[in-house]
């Protein structure tokens, strides 16, 4: 290795990289790889997998490009990143779908063998954007890696088309070099994953080599990039998405209250991986029934509350719309089950892959009658975990359905996550009924939780369903008042949670001229937009409610502090209509509905709107 | 309170199964002999402890059957009472859980959870009161009322098909599938006590009398001067003979089945159908499922079909002993802590 010229080492603190392709390219796989990697060595990180509904759309096309954006820093991360710095592009449909969100004097690498007259027709290119003037002004890297890997992998057993699908790891190897990354996570990654197939193992791992050798080597790539470790609190981290995260809060609720879990689904996007996850928790003795349909999955999760399980439903909109009458059950039957929606874009089918936050108003009244739940959003893929064990604690102590939100985005997107240490987490206490004096169905406990009298207890046989029930009793009735005095007893139930949950907190001084609200997965977004606009001058706090229903006590109370309150949702403003009844106040409103996360420039465009040049400069 | 054991030595009797409930079905409903005869059979059947025995129902005139057992019960919404139970017998298999429905509930708005939980062989018993009719919202065609039924929405004659419950049931690939009538309650005990003994989905189809709505739907079978010559009692290992002399058989041209005259002297008890409810192969039960559709065969009741496969409700909880075997009780933290970890110091 003679011909090794030393490179220039250039340190940055700051980076976000997106990878895009085929969907068939292997760029999410490419994206998890880089990014658990990234989490290993000490940065900080989030990521945004952005990938079409389509399996395996027509090659070459534009929608069915694939991308997968990362940020990573030596400081902290707070979101997925605006603009790109570095893009690398496995074709030019690749490279058309996603120059415009590069930052204007970023990094291109592309694959330039596929740069061919059909792939550039496909794409809708005139003329080879590698020839013309398109890419003026952008560092562009061309590098040949379809043919540098099928060189690699000269002699392999391997079919052509097989070689060609290790491009994207000879393109991971040449990202690891660039950014100056270890190779061992992934090759242990792959010596698993391909356990079975010997061949495979060795094609990838050569193509990884290769592509970092070839970083090393070539004179294309005169500098090379070092991203220090961040500065986290001490502890033990994995980077962790929001799905994974979320089954494992459940798991940890399950285990606290030692109460066994049941989750009946049916698989959509972006949800489906829960049942994954959980169905293969089996030696925690999970319960997982795969359902004939959204309706089946809700049902047999109120089954398995009545029979005494910890017991959940997943799904995203168009699932949850199938949930509703169910969720009227549970909220008669005063059962407790979590419903977790994972938003994703609607109406309808909608935009299944990608992330919004459209479902609010529906979990909080979507069902007919007074039926009300409590609510809760995660905001963060860590949170998942976190607020997964709330959930499930408000659930039992409640004695009541519990949904859940989150979205497509903290759903599939990762970050680092401090493993707590499990004495940390609270204990879960469910006390079943047992006693047979003194018992009736519907007799309310300090928290108007009536009794869990679960099938096998001797002694405290009865019915429950779907009709009104008397008061105490739990009888079928039909009188006036007790209706009257039932529906009032099922509010007050879920207005009381409001003594059991912690204070909104705000980020930043506690009164000033904007207070940014936001909920749920916009939260990294809109405190990156909210810091900058501090470090601007401006006299703007944020806070962020992870309590829907009922909202946490003082939140009246925040909102009055300040002049303003700005609202950003990735819906039409939900949240906004809520506050605004509740409180009777005026608010301010940021609304984009792109089936993506917000970003933080937009917000602190927004902020800067609305404050003009009051920044105290 | 009662102990178990007090309860189990006091020998229970039908009054044991009775809640304190008023119940409240038209005067004159088949309803009444259902569950009457679930209330008799119970004590003899139940081997388990009372406080294990579950009632789930859905929506409609036969669902409100829970609330008028002495034991857990749970009346549903519409149609997924399957669903439900399915919740119920995983969680805890150990519970006896047994299902009340309607040909509306179970069929048409329910017919995807009960296809399927035939198909998955959920360790359910689940009776269909068939009235053929929508009772509870007083009196519309079913997906069980006859091809040109006149109701309040089908003035001029319903003009789709109805399901044979049976066929579908047998088609789904129910372990335990079988036929009675509300008017005949010693047979309805027997199909109860079959279905109570059967592990897996056992399915009852119930004819009922709607007396308010679609009275008489089942007169032929029920009334002394027909119901000999119109019904077929079906007995395992003996030749399909009916009629008020026993005079009457079954035979098979072929694939169809047609009736000799045993008095003729052409044909002996030797050329008859022979009843075999064990067979591994569901031909002959759909055969005798679909003679109810043949306005000139006598309907068949009794056991069309018992087999044995693993229920869905023991493959899960099979499932759980063996990997937890192979992997150990599972550790939370060790979990939490999955494949890539790092250290911040």
């Amino acid at each position: 290795m003679d011909e090794v010229k030393d490179k220039k080492v250039e340190k940055l603190s700051d980076v976000t990289v997106r990878f895009a392709g085929d969907s068939g390219d292997g760029m999410q796989l490419t994206g998890t790889q880089f990014s658990d990697t990234t989490a290993w060595v000490g940065n900080d990180l989030s990521t945004l997998p952005d990938y079409p509904a389509e399996i395996r759309a027509p090659a070459g096309t534009l929608y069915g490009v694939s991308g997968f954006q990362l940020h990573f820093s030596s400081i902290h991360v707070n979101t997925p990143g605006d603009v790109p710095d570095v893009l690398v592009a496995m074709n030019p449909a690749a490279l058309k779908k996603n120059l415009t969100e590069l930052n204007p004097n970023g990094t291109i690498i592309v694959n330039t063998d596929s740069f061919d007259p059909k792939n550039l027709k496909l794409a809708r290119y005139e003329s080879n954007p590698l020839e013309d003037n398109t890419l003026d002004g952008y560092h562009v890297y061309k590098v040949p890696i379809s043919s540098l890997t099928s060189n690699a992998l000269e002699g392999s057993p391997l079919s052509v088309k097989e070689v060609g699908r290790c491009k994207n790891f000879f393109a991971l190897g040449m990202m690891y070099w660039l950014y100056n990354r270890p190779l061992e996570k992934t090759q242990e990654w792959l010596k698993k994953k391909f356990a079975k197939n010997k061949d495979l193992v060795d094609a990838n791992l050569k193509a990884l080599q290769a592509g970092y050798n070839f970083g090393e080597i070539t004179e294309i790539f005169t500098t090379r990039y070092v991203v220090e470790p961040a500065q986290l609190p001490k502890g033990k981290y994995r980077n962790i998405s929001g799905n994974e995260a979320l089954s494992l809060g459940f798991l940890t609720a399950s285990v606290k209250s030692k109460l066994p879990l049941f989750l009946g689904s049916y698989p959509i996007t972006p949800a489906s991986e829960i049942l994954q996850y959980l169905s293969s928790y089996k030696n925690f003795g999970v319960k997982t029934v795969q359902a004939e349909d959204e309706i089946a999955g809700v049902t047999s999760a109120i089954g398995a509350a009545f029979a005494g399980s910890l017991a959940l439903t997943t799904t995203s909109g168009p699932g949850m719309a199938l949930k509703t009458e169910a969720i009227g059950l549970a909220v008669m039957t005063e059962l407790p089950i979590v419903i977790v929606d994972v938003q994703r874009g609607g109406p309808s089918t909608g935009l299944p892959t990608k992330t919004e936050q459209a479902d609010l108003l529906q979990a909080v009244y979507g069902r007919n009658g007074e039926a009300p739940v409590a609510v809760l959003a995660a905001c963060t893929p860590t949170d998942c975990f976190y607020q997964a064990i709330e959930a499930s604690r408000i659930a039992l102590k409640y004695m009541t359905p519990v949904i859940l939100l989150t979205d497509g985005y903290i759903a599939n997107g990762s970050e680092p996550w401090k493993i707590p240490e499990l004495d940390d987490l609270p204990d879960i206490s469910v006390p079943f009924r047992t006693e047979k004096e003194g018992f009736y169905p519907y007799l309310r406990n300090e928290n108007l939780a009536r009794p869990w009298a679960i099938p096998g207890t001797p002694g405290l046989e009865h019915r429950i369903g779907g009709l009104e029930k008397a008061d105490i009793t739990g009888n079928v009735n039909y009188d006036p008042d007790n209706h009257n005095k039932m529906v009032n007893l099922r509010n007050k139930k879920i207005k009381n949670i409001a003594n059991d949950i912690p204070d909104l907190k705000v980020d930043g001084d506690e009164s000033g001229d904007l207070l940014v609200l936001g909920w749920g997965g916009t939260y990294g977004t809109l405190k990156d937009a909210v810091k900058r606009a501090r470090a601007a001058g401006y006299k703007v706090s944020q806070a962020h409610l992870r309590y829907i229903n009922p909202l946490s006590k003082n939140t009246g109370g925040v909102l009055k502090k300040f002049d303003k309150v700005l609202i950003p949702e990735i819906n039409l403003g939900q949240l906004a209509k809520l506050i605004k009844s509740e409180f009777v106040i005026e608010v301010e409103q940021f609304n984009l509905v792109r089936g993506l996360p917000l970003k933080s420039k937009d917000v602190l465009e927004k902020i800067t709107e609305l404050l003009g040049g009051n920044n105290g400069n | 309170m009662a102990t178990n054991d007090e309860v189990k030595e006091k020998k229970l009797t039908a009054k044991d199964f009775a809640s304190d409930q008023d119940v409240r079905w038209c005067p004159g409903c088949g309803d009444y002999s259902i569950l009457a005869q679930v209330q008799r059979t119970f004590p003899e059947i139940i081997k388990k402890d009372v406080e294990k025995i579950v009632w789930i129902s859905g929506i409609g005139c036969s669902s409100r059957f829970p609330y008028y057992m002495n034991t857990y019960g749970f009346h549903g919404i519409h149609g997924r009472a399957p669903a439900i139970a399915t919740g119920v017998k995983v969680a805890n298999p150990d519970l006896d859980v047994w299902v009340a429905t309607g040909d509306g509930d179970l069929l048409s708005i329910g017919g995807n959870h009960f296809i399927h939980a035939c198909r998955k062989n959920i360790d359910l018993k689940i009776l269909l009161f068939n009235n053929r009719i929508y009772g509870l919202t007083k009196g519309q065609y079913s997906p069980t009322s006859e091809k040109g039924k006149i109701t309040k929405t089908t003035p001029f004659g319903s003009v789709d098909y109805p399901f044979n419950p049976v066929s579908l049931a047998i088609g789904a690939n129910a372990t335990f599938v079988a036929r009675t009538i509300d008017r005949n309650p010693k047979h309805l005990q027997e199909m109860i006590r079959r279905a109570g003994e059967h592990k897996g989905l056992a399915f009852i189809e119930i004819f009922q009398n709607c007396n308010i709505f679609n009275d008489g739907a089942f007169s032929l079978l029920t009334e002394k001067d027909t119901k000999d010559d119109s019904v077929l009692v079906l007995e395992h290992s003996k030749p399909m003979v009916f009629g008020k002399d026993s005079d009457k058989g079954i035979k098979l041209d072929g694939v169809k089945p047609i009736i000799v005259d045993l008095a003729s002297g052409s044909y002996s008890k030797d050329d008859l159908l022979v009843h075999d409810e064990f067979s591994d192969e569901p031909i002959l039960a759909m055969i005798l499922a679909h003679m109810t559709d043949h306005p000139n065969l006598p309907t068949p009741i009794g056991v069309f079909r018992q087999i044995l496969r693993e229920t869905y409700d023991g493959g899960i909880r099979d499932q759980i002993n063996m990997v937890t075997e192979k992997r150990g009780k599972g550790d939370l933290a060790k979990m939490l802590y999955g494949a890539n970890t790092w250290e911040v110091n």
